[in-house]
């Protein structure tokens, strides 16, 4: 019997197995930040031991870093303490951060693979659920929790059951106007918030084929979003050249050497999945949600419905009552407060451009409040010498400075109270975004013309 | 981590499904460097209103506060994989969650905190529900060895499954850390394959 993806990357890894229990599984890589590591470095204290191989980690500051004057101490004292921390848990330990100030500091799922850092064939893992990004190189990539990357610091491996697996086709050619953003957030939609969990999901099929590396990031980057442990895509030629060059990936010989193993990896024509799902391309149109978790989606045209996939009465009611909207409602042309361009799912140079592309020219609607927080010192550099910078700030947008930002809040940049902000991001929980805040889901240049218009629109009207 | 063997207590229920981590615990809570102190954020915007005043008619605010044991919705813990909401869950007092259906992060988490997650069928879970609408001071026993979570008054009596590693785990109160730290030989042997 053939083996997918999954299972060869997975099988590769396998320390050893507990009976009736987990399997211990090797990790190569491990990337972490400041919120979800000072708690395992005490731990390793308290039980005194030393991080077991320091260079497989490697660290960054993004989740609560001011995204205005980097350059100045963070003003409120909780969030510079715990970036400190991070800052003297990486100088006791020898682990390398790229912290505020340096040239490669950027949100952790943006710096992995635009370092070269992210490879394909391996186990990576992050405490934060967005780790799933990484898959996009076929990669088993999954978020954990603090516990378990003190296990990684002190063992380098971690216990996992290993899951089940899905495969997701999508076949056919792309709709205008619609982009890996509108893909993931439709077939979580058809699926639901948790119609992946328990599986590792292989997206395939000639639509993914034909995405780019950071499309297809977005792709995998949400794939935690229907709950699944995390989304892969078989390696190819898009994925090998995306690769070469970067600072830490395999270079010449290592590199050609590196292709032919990586090339193996793609699913045997005769691999078993657990479950297998397919969705026509041609179905796909840009999307948004209107609710409380990512499952509740539409096509940007239709109508708010009167139910969504396991979503019971009571907790549909509650979320469209938490939006201030009704089923029969329309969307399209919903006045807007916010747009946010940014997050680990679309603040890649390609969301930039895009975005720019559709904005260049033109300005904002007055009452819309626009940020623009490149993913890393790396795209901030590239988008400024590119001149996308003065696109945005032209158009009355603030470009500001890499890190996680409006995403999750945690810094000062907030949505206000009953605010509707179009997010590039990929939650919209109650007040994720900010205490109260409403927030639509969409992809960047559904944000970009959102702002121009001051409302939600169709970006298919202006392409 | 501590010992988890058996214990009683009144049920909390949250009749809300999809309850991700950002409700259990908001990521403007999340800056601390210690495990410690989070339960009184637990549930934070459900509980408290923009005034920081106890918003009446939610659960944590009317139910008995020595409750053990939370009993919620389906696909409980989803999103973020912050391990504080298991910590805010666990410092409040809880030590027991029962869903439908969990995260798989969150089950993760909770199990390495010596947090137990229950399993059980979407009816039985509304059948509970519905029952202790009725009976909400009606005591539920949790027995980890047999695997049974009972009430002799409200006649309910479920067994629920658990892999025989994780339940050594919590009955012995050792964490996955000491295990992999015992077979470091097998990870150096590993490396140099």
């Amino acid at each position: 019997m053939g083996k997918t993806l999954f299972d060869k990357v997975w099988d590769n890894h396998i320390v050893d197995s507990i009976k009736n229990g987990p399997s211990v599984l090797y990790i190569d890589k491990h990337l972490i930040h400041e919120v979800t590591s000072p708690q395992a470095f005490s731990g390793l204290k308290r039980r005194n031991i030393d991080v077991f191989r320091k260079e497989k980690t490697i660290a960054t500051a993004d989740h609560n870093v001011p995204t205005i004057n980097q350059h100045l101490p963070i003003q409120e004292k909780l969030s510079r303490n715990q970036v400190e921390t991070l800052t003297k848990n990486c100088n006791e330990t020898g682990i390398n951060l790229y912290g505020l100030g340096h040239k490669y500091q950027g949100i952790v799922h943006v710096i992995g693979p635009e370092l070269g850092i992210t490879q394909p064939g391996m186990t990576i893992v992050c405490g934060d659920s967005h780790t799933s990004t990484h898959g996009a190189f076929g990669s088993i990539a999954f978020g954990i929790g603090t516990s378990e990357v003190e296990m990684v610091l002190a063992t380098q491996c971690l216990l996992q059951n290993k899951p089940k697996k899905m495969k997701i086709e999508i076949n056919g050619k792309l709709n205008k106007g619609v982009f890996s953003k509108d893909i993931i957030l439709y077939i979580i939609s058809k699926i639901s918030a948790s119609g992946g969990t328990g599986y590792f999901i292989e997206f395939a099929g000639s639509a993914i084929e034909s995405l780019s590396m950071e499309a297809r990031m977005t792709i995998c980057n949400m794939s935690i979003e229907m709950g699944a442990r995390g989304g892969m895509i078989a390696p190819d030629e898009i994925t090998y050249s995306y690769i070469k060059g970067k600072e830490f990936a395999p270079k010449n010989k290592e590199f050609d050497h590196s292709v032919k193993k990586w090339n193996n990896l793609k699913s045997d024509y005769d691999a078993i999945f657990d479950k297998v799902l397919k969705f026509d391309a041609n179905d796909i149109e840009p999307m948004i949600t209107y609710g409380t978790n990512p499952g509740m989606g539409i096509k940007i045209g239709e109508a708010i419905p009167k139910s969504a996939i396991e979503n019971s009465t009571e907790s549909f009611n509650k979320s469209l009552k938490y939006m201030g909207l009704k089923s029969g409602e329309k969307l399209l042309n919903h006045k807007i407060d916010y747009v946010f361009i940014g997050s680990c799912t679309n603040s890649r140079i390609e969301d930039l451009r895009l975005s720019a592309k559709i904005i260049e020219g033109k300005k904002k609607a007055d009452h819309v409040n626009a940020w623009v927080i490149p993913g890393s010192k790396k795209v901030e550099k590239l988008a400024i010498d590119e001149g996308l910078n003065k696109i945005f700030i032209n158009a009355g947008f603030e470009f500001r400075q890499p890190g996680c930002s409006a995403c999750l809040a945690m810094n000062e940049d907030k949505i206000p109270k009953e605010n509707y902000c179009v997010s590039t991001s990929n939650r919209n929980f109650e007040g994720r975004q900010g205490p109260g805040s409403r927030t639509f889901l969409a992809s960047p240049v559904t944000a970009a013309i959102s702002a121009i218009n001051g409302c939600v629109s169709d970006i298919r009207e202006y392409i | 981590m501590e010992k988890f063997i058996k214990l009683s207590s009144q049920l909390t229920p949250l009749k809300i499904e999809n309850v991700d981590t950002d409700q259990i615990i908001p990521a403007r809570f999340l800056k601390a460097i210690s495990r410690e102190g989070f339960g009184e954020n637990l549930f934070r915007d459900w509980r408290y209103d923009s005034n920081n005043k106890p918003i009446k008619d939610f659960i944590l605010n009317f139910h008995n506060k020595n409750s053990k044991i939370l009993i919620a919705g389906r696909n409980f813990g989803c999103g973020s994989s912050r391990e504080h909401a298991a910590w805010a869950i666990y410092d409040h007092g809880f030590r027991v969650v029962i869903s439908s259906f969990f995260a798989d992060i969150f089950k993760s988490n909770s199990l390495n905190n010596g947090l137990l997650t229950i399993q059980l069928e979407e009816k039985v879970i509304q059948n509970i529900f519905d029952k202790i609408d009725k009976n909400p001071d009606c005591k539920f026993t949790v027995d980890l060895e047999n695997q049974l979570f009972y009430s002799e008054v409200l006649k309910i009596k479920e067994h629920f499954s658990i892999n025989e590693y994780n339940k050594s785990c919590l009955l012995n109160g050792f964490d996955n850390i000491d295990y992999l730290l015992s077979i470091k030989d097998k990870i150096i042997n590993f490396e140099n394959k």
